[in-house]
């Protein structure tokens, strides 16, 4: 028995079930899962794709060819690999392959609170769901087992409390791994519509003996207890059901698409009344209501925000019409400062966003550690909607308002992922924003993970460092400058040159993540109380190294990273390195 | 403990305080002691110095991995304030542990939010069984001011049950060996400390 985390049992049951590759994207929270799995790497290869898409598609073909493969993404990661998704689910697999898709609801640590199980639907592929760590592992060997017994990818859906909690799980032996020979068949493999319309209808067929499965599975069991109360549920809110309301009779479904109707319709046989317990969207209870059975749901359960034990508790409470439990001790948040998360001491994007404070420009910026260059004081950020779309996005403001100049900012894995396009879109059709790439030379959000520009491998292999300045060049930008954003005078000197320019230009800021190589840019500064004048410039950076009171500003000695940025802007001379 | 008992313990601190080993070593100092257990901690964008918790619940079955309100027998913070914002997380008979470190918030520095001064009164106006002590000065004594969570983790061990072979035998299995010494120590200061 071993304590793992949703991600490491993912990983482990990958292992297990005798996958031999692997490839993903980074996203919170299922970075972990690739992460974990290079410790197999004799058995597994597995690989950081650009972007989701190409990562599906690595996997798809390798399920092609008869091997076991596993695609690893967030929820909005499979948004942009649905492409690939809808039309896999025509051609089908030869070894199984697996799609684990973690969904964040309450939104932790992602832009929205999508519900990824309509993609079962949507793309009619089967989708399991686990609700522990055990059942994680499981799970991946039962994902498998389906996927090669029907011909087709499977969705595992994860979520933050099932990837990021550890609980206990039974280690089993690696399962001996497919034999891959891709072996030719147009049409199976070529969806033209000739061929796809064929794939077409035995999708149909599939779907329905994938229903009659899930009715006999026993990843869905029925749990009977009190027969006047029973529950519908499935992923980590069973968990929460079991100990909310723990006389309930449930029916849990780790099976949860295709929906198993005679399953429902026997257990709604058996009790008296229903409760759908689901996070997120109606997905279960419209399905049951759709067979005529009467049950409650989201009447009573939010359809916003994570579910807990605490929100279902007050769910009980109102369904009981008894009052909400209180609790002894109230949060007193509101006597509290603020802790949003922020730029690290030393993050060489704060040169970046200090710098574009001179400018009345509209900035459009894109997901990463970066997007914490919108909030107080640095506030340079104006409109954030995906990945890649800080490049898309700042053209499109530019064609169609009178903004003068528009200003995109992207990180370097973001760029490799899905700004490229965005790039050429700029050259050809004659935009001209211009563009920072915020090249830190790894994934930093996530965890510092390698991408196409670090020159390192997911396995740890040395390879090429892809060149930003080398792809701007190759798109046609004329304008391109690589800057130290630590050199604070040079930086606004480029910003403020390019943004004046009437044509497309690239700058890309480069400096290692402080945070991923540990080391101090350079000694660290304190500032000189004597000669301070509390003019507190140095505040306006947002560095949590620097901290003031009612006072003046200090350096804590701890946190500082020695970037000197404070140092160039004060007016007085009052910072310098400690010697 | 009756086989139905669920014990449940709250950690809050600041993004990069180090959360996760001091929730480990608590997991698996249940694991020893024969417990269930599970656990759950933040990752991502919370981990960018903002506020983040660690949630473990051990007993004879767990089912959920997030603690119900008013329900863990120890909330403890790795700085001050921090656990003034879960309060509602303690049960009613719960003991708070805080680390006197103050982290100032960016918001502070930028003079928009005050760091309470009073935190300390604060902290004992709230919590009627509060330890309130500066873990870095009790591990800096021990020679190294790193080991101030395990400090911590030696007053938390205090507000449950778990014997003290099943926190060694944890910190021996997650602490490098050169450290050993060290942290045991430390855990001893934190559970000593009055």
């Amino acid at each position: 028995m071993e304590l793992l985390s949703g991600n490491e049992a993912i990983s482990r049951g990958a292992y297990e079930a005798g996958v031999t590759l692997a490839a993903g994207y980074p996203g919170t929270p299922s970075t972990e899962i690739l992460e974990d799995i290079v410790k197999y790497k004799d058995a597994i290869y597995a690989e950081w794709s650009p972007n989701e898409k190409v990562a599906f598609e690595v996997a798809s073909a390798a399920a092609m060819s008869g091997a076991r493969s596993l695609v690893t993404m967030k929820h909005v990661g499979l948004n942009v690999a649905a492409d690939p998704l809808m039309t896999l689910a025509y051609i089908g697999v030869k070894g199984g392959m697996v799609v684990v898709v973690a969904d964040d609801p309450g939104m932790h640590s992602s832009q929205n609170e999508q519900d990824s199980r309509h993609y079962a639907r949507f793309a009619k592929v089967p989708m399991l769901e686990p609700s522990d760590s055990q059942e994680a592992k499981d799970f991946m060997l039962k994902a498998y087992e389906l996927s090669e017994q029907f011909g087709t990818p499977v969705i595992l859906r994860t979520e933050t409390r099932i990837s990021h909690s550890r609980s206990l799980v039974n280690l089993g032996n690696r399962r001996l791994a497919n034999k891959v020979d891709f072996i030719k068949d147009q049409s199976q493999f070529v969806m033209v519509p000739m061929w796809a319309r064929g794939r077409r209808v035995q999708l149909e067929g599939r779907l329905k003996k994938m229903q009659e499965n899930a009715c006999q599975s026993d990843l869905n069991r029925m749990e009977m207890n009190d027969t006047s109360f029973g529950i519908i549920t499935s992923g980590v809110t069973y968990q929460y059901v079991k100990e909310v309301w723990p006389n309930a009779s449930i029916l849990k479904l780790g099976f949860v698409y295709p929906f198993p109707d005679e399953l429902i319709r026997q257990f709604a046989s058996k009790v008296k009344t229903i409760l759908v317990v689901e996070q997120l969207d109606n997905f279960i209870e419209e399905h049951v209501k759709s067979l005529g059975i009467a049950c409650q749901g989201k009447n009573y359960i939010p359809n916003i925000g994570e579910l807990s034990p605490s929100v279902l508790s007050d769910v009980k409470a109102k369904m009981e019409s008894t009052s909400t439990a209180q609790v002894p001790f109230k949060n007193i948040a509101e006597q509290l400062p603020g802790r949003p998360p922020v730029l690290c001491a030393g993050c060489p994007h704060r040169g970046i966003f200090h710098a574009l404070k001179n400018h009345d420009v509209v900035v459009a910026g894109d997901i990463g550690c970066y997007s914490l260059g919108t909030f107080k004081p640095l506030s340079q950020l104006d409109i954030i909607l995906c990945m890649g779309g800080g490049i898309s996005m700042a053209h499109g403001i530019q064609k169609a308002s009178n903004a003068k100049k528009v200003v995109g900012v992207i990180g370097d894995s973001t760029f490799f992922h899905s700004g490229i396009t965005g790039l050429v879109d700029i050259v050809y059709n004659k935009g001209t924003s211009t563009i920072i790439v915020l090249d830190n030379r790894i994934t930093g959000m996530t965890g510092h993970q390698e991408n196409p520009g670090s020159g390192l491998t997911l396995m740890g292999e040395s390879t090429h460092a892809i060149s930003i300045a080398d792809i701007g060049r190759a798109c046609g930008v004329k304008r391109i400058f690589e800057i130290n954003p630590y050199d604070q005078k040079h930086t606004q000197q480029i910003i403020a040159q390019e943004i004046a320019v009437d044509e497309p230009s690239l700058i890309i800021s480069k400096a290692a993540c402080v945070l991923h190589v540990k080391k101090p840019v350079s000694p660290q500064r304190y500032i000189d109380q004597d000669t301070c004048k509390n003019c507190r410039q140095c505040l306006k950076l947002g560095c949590p190294a620097i901290e003031a009171g009612e006072g003046k500003p200090h350096v804590n000695p701890y946190t500082c990273m020695g970037c000197t940025l404070c140092q160039q802007v004060c007016k007085f001379d009052s910072i310098h390195e400690i010697k | 403990m009756s086989n139905d008992t669920i014990v449940s313990i709250v950690i809050a601190g600041v993004g990069g305080q180090g959360i996760l080993l001091a929730s480990d070593i608590t997991a698996l100092a249940a694991l020893n002691a024969g417990f269930d257990v599970k656990t759950n901690e933040v990752h991502g964008m919370a981990q960018r110095g903002g506020s983040v918790i660690g949630q473990i619940r051990y007993g004879k079955k767990v089912y959920s991995p997030l603690v119900k309100k008013g329900t863990a027998q120890v909330l403890a913070g790795l700085e001050r304030i921090e656990i003034l914002r879960y309060a509602e997380y303690l049960a009613k008979d719960g003991l708070a542990v805080v680390n006197s470190q103050m982290i100032i918030p960016v918001t502070v520095s930028m003079g928009v939010s005050k760091y309470p001064a009073d935190a300390k009164q604060l902290l004992e106006s709230t919590f009627p069984r509060l330890v309130y002590f500066d873990a870095g000065v009790e591990a800096a004594k021990l020679g190294n001011i790193k080991a101030a969570n395990v400090v911590l983790l030696g007053a938390i061990s205090n507000g449950i049950g778990l014997p003290l072979e099943a926190w060694t035998g944890a910190i021996t299995k997650r602490v490098p060996q050169k450290f050993l010494d060290l942290n045991i120590k430390a855990f001893m200061a934190g559970r000593n400390y009055k």
